[in-house]
């Protein structure tokens, strides 16, 4: 293994200039019988940089997976014609061989290890099995050159601010002798000017022969940059748009994401009566320390009593961290501003101050945070109140099955018993225990953040007619989601977040689609 | 359902339960077949059991540590510490039995908290700051025992706790008779509670085993609590330091099963980020069981102080293995959240039995480690595969 990767070119192979370097044909995937991807066509010529857009979970990210090699070859349907030949990738490693890289949105980067121990790991300078650090260094400055990275290849990435550390990862491909260079929504977390770099730096890569796809939520930067655009939508491809036939516009793009119509999933409520401000939050804002920034910013938000409140946005607009930041600060966010919860001022110190207030909070990632999945149906419902089932504290085991019954039948929660474990559920399920959970709490305010997310129509008809019976019950619910058809389809008031801070109020009936991705993409 | 279903179907479902169970009846079967019968008689049992109190009731404390995701290397050298401590106030200060005691667990809560406020709060692993505790600890017996070397207790009430018996009011027979008094108080405690239990399902309406079922239950767990007191009345009766084991086994078996706080401590095991978000305070629960484990920790050093009837500077040496192994091989898991302190008590006695019968073999030390090694593997293999299954 005495070979250096690095003294190969890049000279044109297959495909030659102006051909496609990559054809993805029919491509379909399912997940136990939920289909991901349905016949997706994308063509992606040599030298172009090629955007992917469309909606959270409109397959894309899995598209770029199959592609990539973590869907190994076998498991999803349709050719993958990459360079002129059918591949068949069946892991990552497959890939990185031909000369795809793939950047995900989480950096994949030691945060302890230098930059040039990162751009090297994996694909070590060595000779006869010992790494030759010096000459690993001074690649490595090479490898920073190419992306106009001005640091001491010393330098901890922990060191780095997000920006520099997304260059590292494209300085990391460029090492491995990178044809085809997958970006996943590289600028999600970066500001104004760092993501300006990266774009300029994306340009100066195509120019010395380098194709590149990017998956963006950014309409702007595709607008600046993009060659050709693909609009993916529930798994399908729906068009193609072509930049130098003048097609990629902001109202092109967002008519193709949404296009879709609402269906009649969204169970109506003929009379809605509002009361008072149940929760008000004035001038809110949430710095993280380990981060360094500020993950809210100046939200000024109400909630009145039977009201289901949307935040809509795209994912790591802050939506989950104002939420959290108002149910106790269980990430400990150094908070500002003022909560009122009826009128009264109010400061919670941990989430159980919170949930004695009347908030509870269903989150978005039930396995992670959410139930415990090897515990059962009727002790993940008990969890949050456990007094309600004991006396002077100890458990009335017999009240705490009878309460585990009560709400799987009125939550539909289809198991063969109350102790079942709670892992052994589909998501749908978990999502009814979730909710059951934090109803035998019996809360004023309930946050349900992305209350849909990975459960099948069904299920999720499901669950909006329990939150529907929950306002009629004199609830309130803000309902975070990504899912644009389920804010306008269930909200009465609209709010939408970007970058921390809430970016537009819209009322339910002056909502549509292109209003919200306006306000998100701004 | 017929009857032999319905046992298969119990017996299934409950593999895992009493897998150690029956894993502690083969092995005591075996020794006893071995040794022509020694390993069962009354002697062996009761010196047995005395032999493991210390250790049992560390593996208590040690389930619950671990059942919230962490470990404590400290208990072994804490517990001989303690029992140093306790041995000076006897016999150097004059401090009557009932006060030592009582300090020597205080002592031991706040030691225990301290750890857990390291953990929770600072956020040191609890891998290394109780590794830290152990040398702290180790170091602090030997200062204290460094004058005088072995301390030896004079005060028989003390050492009563490590070697005494209950008083036996006469003997039938030859067996011991309030032994047999507290073990029909016990069988009928236990048939009243579960006849209760009972009672309270069929009024909530839900399914209960058959009568025929339930009436096996009782009486084997009945039988088999009368040939306990049967044998532990043959020879000098109960041991102080059994009833003590016993207390400590059935107060936090209570606490653990039937509590909010247990259930909290389970919640936290399971998942803590999902616990916090559910209002439980992580913190003050884990602050909470490293007290519980520094008060067993003063425990554990009183009873093996006591059965020693001194204070050595060796004492407490590997206690904390000995103890994280009795958890184990009584089925909590280390991922966290699971496991039983009846199991583990169950834990110690298999391995406490495994001692008993290869000394009575006479097997070589040297083999008994290998053994006692390969039965703790076997044990958290049998652990891994019942739960693979079922998840």
């Amino acid at each position: 293994m005495g070979g250096n990767i690095l003294e190969k070119t890049n000279g044109p192979k297959a495909g030659g200039p102006g051909g496609n370097i990559l054809e993805m044909r029919n491509i379909s995937k399912s997940f136990t019988g939920v289909k991901a991807l349905q016949d997706v066509n994308v063509q992606v010529k040599k030298g172009e940089i090629h955007f992917l857009v469309g909606e959270n979970g409109a397959g894309k990210s899995t598209l770029m997976k199959v592609l990539s090699g973590v869907y190994p070859y076998g498991t999803y349907e349709g050719d993958i014609v990459y360079e002129g030949a059918v591949q068949q990738f069946t892991k990552i490693s497959d890939s990185v061989k031909t000369g795809i890289a793939i950047i995900y949105q989480e950096l994949a980067l030691f945060p302890d290890l230098s930059v040039y121990e990162n751009i090297f790991a994996g694909n070590e300078v060595k000779k006869g099995g010992i790494i030759d650090w010096n000459e690993t260094i001074i690649e490595a400055r090479k490898m920073l050159q190419k992306v106009k990275l001005n640091v001491n290849p010393e330098t901890l990435i922990r060191d780095l601010g997000v920006g520099k550390q997304q260059l590292v990862e494209i300085a990391k491909a460029l090492s491995k002798d990178v044809k085809l260079l997958i970006l996943d929504e590289p600028t999600a977390a970066l500001n104004e000017n760092d993501s300006e770099n990266l774009l300029q730096l994306l340009r100066e890569l195509k120019n010395q022969g380098i194709t590149c796809i990017m998956i963006s939520h950014k309409l702007k930067e595709v607008i600046a940059i993009a060659d050709k655009a693909t609009v993916i939508r529930d798994g399908k491809t729906i068009c193609t748009l072509d930049a130098s036939k003048g097609e990629i516009t902001e109202a092109a793009i967002i008519k193709n994401m949404v296009g879709r119509d609402i269906e009649d999933i969204y169970p109506k409520r003929p009379d809605k009566k509002f009361g008072g401000h149940i929760l008000e939050v004035k001038n809110w804002s949430a710095f993280d320390p380990q981060l360094g920034r500020n993950l809210v910013k100046n939200v000024d938000l109400y909630v009145k009593k039977g009201e289901i409140v949307g935040i809509a946005g795209l994912m790591g607009s802050g939506r989950t961290e104002f939420a959290l930041s108002i149910f106790g600060n269980p990430r400990n966010y150094k908070l500002d501003g003022e909560l009122y919860i009826d009128g009264k001022r109010k400061k919670f110190n941990h989430t159980s101050d919170a949930i004695k207030a009347g908030i509870a909070y269903v989150t978005e990632d039930r396995k992670g945070d959410g139930l415990f999945l090897i515990q059962d149906i009727k002790s993940n419902v008990s969890a949050a109140n456990l007094k309600g089932i004991a006396s002077g504290g100890v458990i009335n085991d017999n009240e705490e099955i009878k309460v585990g019954n009560d709400y799987k039948s009125s939550m539909g929660i289809k198991a063969p018993s109350v102790e079942q474990l709670v892992g052994n559920l589909s998501g749908g399920n978990q999502q009814k225990v979730s909710l059951g959970k934090w109803l035998f709490v019996g809360p004023k305010l309930l946050i349900l953040d992305e209350p849909t997310r990975g459960i099948d129509v069904g299920a999720k008809f499901e669950i909006y007619t329990i939150m529907n019976k929950l306002i009629d019950q004199g609830m309130s619910i803000i309902m975070i989601s990504s899912e644009l058809g389920e804010v306008l389809g269930m909200s009465d008031r609209i709010y939408v977040m970007a970058e921390g801070r809430i970016k537009g109020e819209i009322a339910a009936e002056d909502a549509d689609q292109e209003k919200i991705m306006e306000f998100a993409t701004q | 359902m017929n009857f032999f279903q319905e046992a298969k179907s119990l017996l299934k479902v409950n593999i895992r339960d009493y897998g150690m169970y029956i894993a502690l009846f083969v092995i005591m079967l075996t020794f006893t077949i071995m040794t022509d019968g020694l390993f069962i008689s009354s002697r062996n049992i009761s010196n047995l059991l005395d032999a493991t109190g210390y250790i049992a009731v560390l593996a208590v404390g040690m389930t619950l540590v671990i059942v919230i995701r962490h470990i404590d290397l400290s208990v072994g050298f804490a517990a001989g510490f303690m029992g140093a401590i306790a041995a000076i106030m006897l016999s150097q200060l004059g401090v009557p039995v009932y006060f030592t005691i009582p300090i020597i667990l205080v002592l031991g809560i706040v030691i225990g908290m301290f750890n857990g406020v390291l953990v929770a709060s600072v956020g040191i692993p609890a891998f290394v700051s109780s590794l830290a505790g152990m040398l702290i600890f180790r170091g602090a017996l030997l200062q204290v025992t460094e004058k005088t070397g072995t301390i030896i207790v004079k005060d028989d009430t003390f050492n009563a706790l490590g070697n005494g018996f209950l008083p036996s009011f006469g003997k039938i027979a030859g067996l011991n008779v309030l032994s047999l008094i507290l073990g029909a108080l016990v069988i009928l405690y236990f048939v009243y509670a579960e006849v209760t239990k009972r009672n309270q399902k069929i009024k909530y309406k839900f399914e209960v085993p058959s009568n025929k079922i339930f009436a096996i239950k009782l009486v084997f767990v009945s039988a088999i609590i009368a040939y306990v007191t049967w044998i532990l009345a043959g020879y000098n009766g109960f041991s102080w330091t059994v009833v003590i084991t016993l207390l400590v086994v059935a107060i936090y078996h209570f606490l653990t099963t039937k509590t909010v706080l247990g259930r909290h401590i389970y919640a936290v095991g399971s998942n803590p980020e999902a616990a916090h978000l559910s209002g439980i305070n992580v913190k003050k629960i884990t602050y909470i069981v490293f007290g519980s484990m520094g008060m067993l920790s003063a425990l554990s050093g009183i009873l093996y102080t006591a059965r020693l009837q001194s204070a050595t500077t060796t004492a407490g040496t590997l206690f904390e293995l000995d103890a994280i192994a009795a958890a184990y091989v009584g089925g909590v898991s280390a991922a966290g959240g699971v496991g039983r302190v009846t199991g583990s008590i169950i834990g110690a006695v298999v391995m406490a039995s495994l001692s008993s019968g290869m000394n009575l073999l006479g097997v070589g030390i040297s083999y008994q480690y290998m053994i006692r090694g390969a039965v703790l593997a076997l044990a958290v293999i049998f652990d891994v595969m019942t739960r693979r299954k079922r998840g």
